[in-house]
């Protein structure tokens, strides 16, 4: 079975380690909050200037002057702290995040990303994302392997306007986890009852498949 | 020296058909409510506005899109908003999107008296396209330029009458940042405080960047995205 959004969170997750300050994109990246492995300290950094989100208000709750990157209403944490768009982003330029995980239409095989604009298509903007790809120190993809037309998403050379070039490290999907390297996209983890075939066969850029690839357990 | 106005229509007063516009806030969050409505009232136009977001139909800059007030617009992201898609599609509307830490890094080097920065943001995107491009320590960066407005608009929690703000959670964002960008920078707050009330410890904003200060009414604060917690 291809993972679910909450699984691909519960994957990315394991990746945390004590004392990370971790950005967390908008879409499946949020729900990387709900799956932090007890017994560390992670900090959750929100780009519009707060360091300590915490989990959203209680009904009734809500504070309209206290929002999320996706306009969401949140909460502080002990330890929490507010700053300025600026110092926002030059926490994450001059390499203060330690992991900042996003989704993506395209990866390339050499690491390129596309995720802000479709041509021919209403284009939104690109937000923070090019900030943030172009300094994280390991950028984690977390997307769908293929497109809603059953079309591969990591590919040879990304087809679409690039966010950022050579940035993303790791890629979990629905169907498996990938590394990339020097040379391509390393297989690390298979999807429970997914064939390393099923994902040779989704995987347009080049895939490389060494030894035994173990399933993710759940 | 008196920076205190009434009001916004006062403090908007000199704004003219034309002018650049900063406007602070991120999304809804920290937006100068008040100035935004006395400028829909005024009917200004051919403004030229640098916020990050463009508001969402019936608020924000969106209540100037309405009227078709704004003839560019300078953001990262303008999502939620129909009126500025149709304005967008029929060409009555100029678009340029430039990455938000960008954004607020150009407002923070006019600010700073810096003429321009180098950033990662953008190289090897459409983003680079033009641009001066030089390494350093084998990494590439852009030059990007310092951003001036005409009048910088921007929203505080609490003020004094020299100028001296402070903002609230994150409704900081861009708000300090424009503030110090801004020829004229117009600032309304939810509570305008007698001199020497505010810890001057605690200002985000000195006074020495504004030159105009209002106590705000009437705020709505809208949220955009209300999310609660599942209580067991």
């Amino acid at each position: 079975m291809p993972l679910t959004k909450e699984e691909i969170a519960q994957r990315i997750a394991r990746e945390l380690k004590d004392g990370y300050y971790v950005n967390l994109g908008i879409g499946i990246p949020t729900l990387v909050a709900n799956y932090i492995p007890s017994g560390i300290k992670v900090v959750l950094q929100s780009e519009n200037g707060l360091l300590g989100i915490g989990p959203f208000p209680e009904e009734g709750r809500e504070d309209p002057d206290l929002i999320n990157a996706g306009k969401q209403t949140v909460t502080t944490v002990p330890g929490s702290a507010f700053f300025d768009s600026a110092m926002s982003f030059g926490m994450i330029r001059a390499g203060k995040v330690d992991l900042t995980v996003l989704g993506a239409m395209e990866v390339s095989e050499k690491g390129d990303i596309a995720n802000w604009k479709i041509p021919g298509k209403m284009v939104k903007g690109m937000g923070g994302a090019m900030d943030l790809v172009a300094s994280a120190k390991n950028i984690i993809v977390a997307m769908m392997h293929t497109n809603p037309k059953g079309e591969s998403k990591l590919l040879s050379h990304c087809t679409l306007p690039l966010t950022g070039t050579r940035c993303v490290k790791k890629i979990v999907t629905d169907l498996a986890v990938l590394d990339i390297t020097e040379n391509g996209f390393k297989l690390l983890e298979r999807a429970p009852g997914i064939s390393t075939d099923e994902i040779r066969s989704k995987t347009e850029g080049k895939l490389i498949v060494e030894g035994e690839i173990r399933e993710m357990v759940f | 020296m008196n920076k205190v106005v009434l009001n916004a229509d006062e403090a908007i007063g000199n704004i003219k058909d034309g002018d650049v516009l900063m406007l602070g806030g991120f999304g809804l969050c920290g937006i100068p409510e008040n100035c935004i409505a006395a400028l829909v009232k005024k009917g200004i136009r051919d403004l030229t506005c640098i916020s990050n977001n463009a508001g969402v139909d019936d608020f924000g800059i969106g209540l100037m899109l309405k009227k078709k007030q704004v003839r560019k617009m300078i953001s990262s992201y303008v999502g939620e908003n129909a009126e500025f898609e149709r304005q967008l599609l029929s060409g009555e509307l100029e678009v340029e999107l430039i990455p938000q830490g960008t954004l607020a890094t150009r407002c923070l080097a006019a600010g700073y008296g810096m003429p321009a920065i180098y950033t990662p943001a953008g190289t090897g995107t459409e983003v680079a396209e033009q641009k001066e491009i030089r390494n350093f320590n084998g990494k590439e960066y852009l030059l990007e330029y310092a951003f001036h407005a005409d009048y910088a608009l921007v929203k505080a929690w609490k003020g004094d009458p020299d100028g001296n703000l402070i903002y609230r959670e994150t409704a900081r964002n861009f708000n300090p940042l424009m503030a110090m960008a801004g020829k004229i920078t117009i600032a309304e707050v939810e509570q305008l405080v007698p001199a020497g009330e505010l810890d001057p410890d605690f200002i985000h904003t000195p006074g020495i960047y504004v030159h105009k200060i209002f106590q705000g009414k009437n705020y709505e604060k809208r949220i955009e995205q209300r999310t609660f917690r599942k209580v067991s």
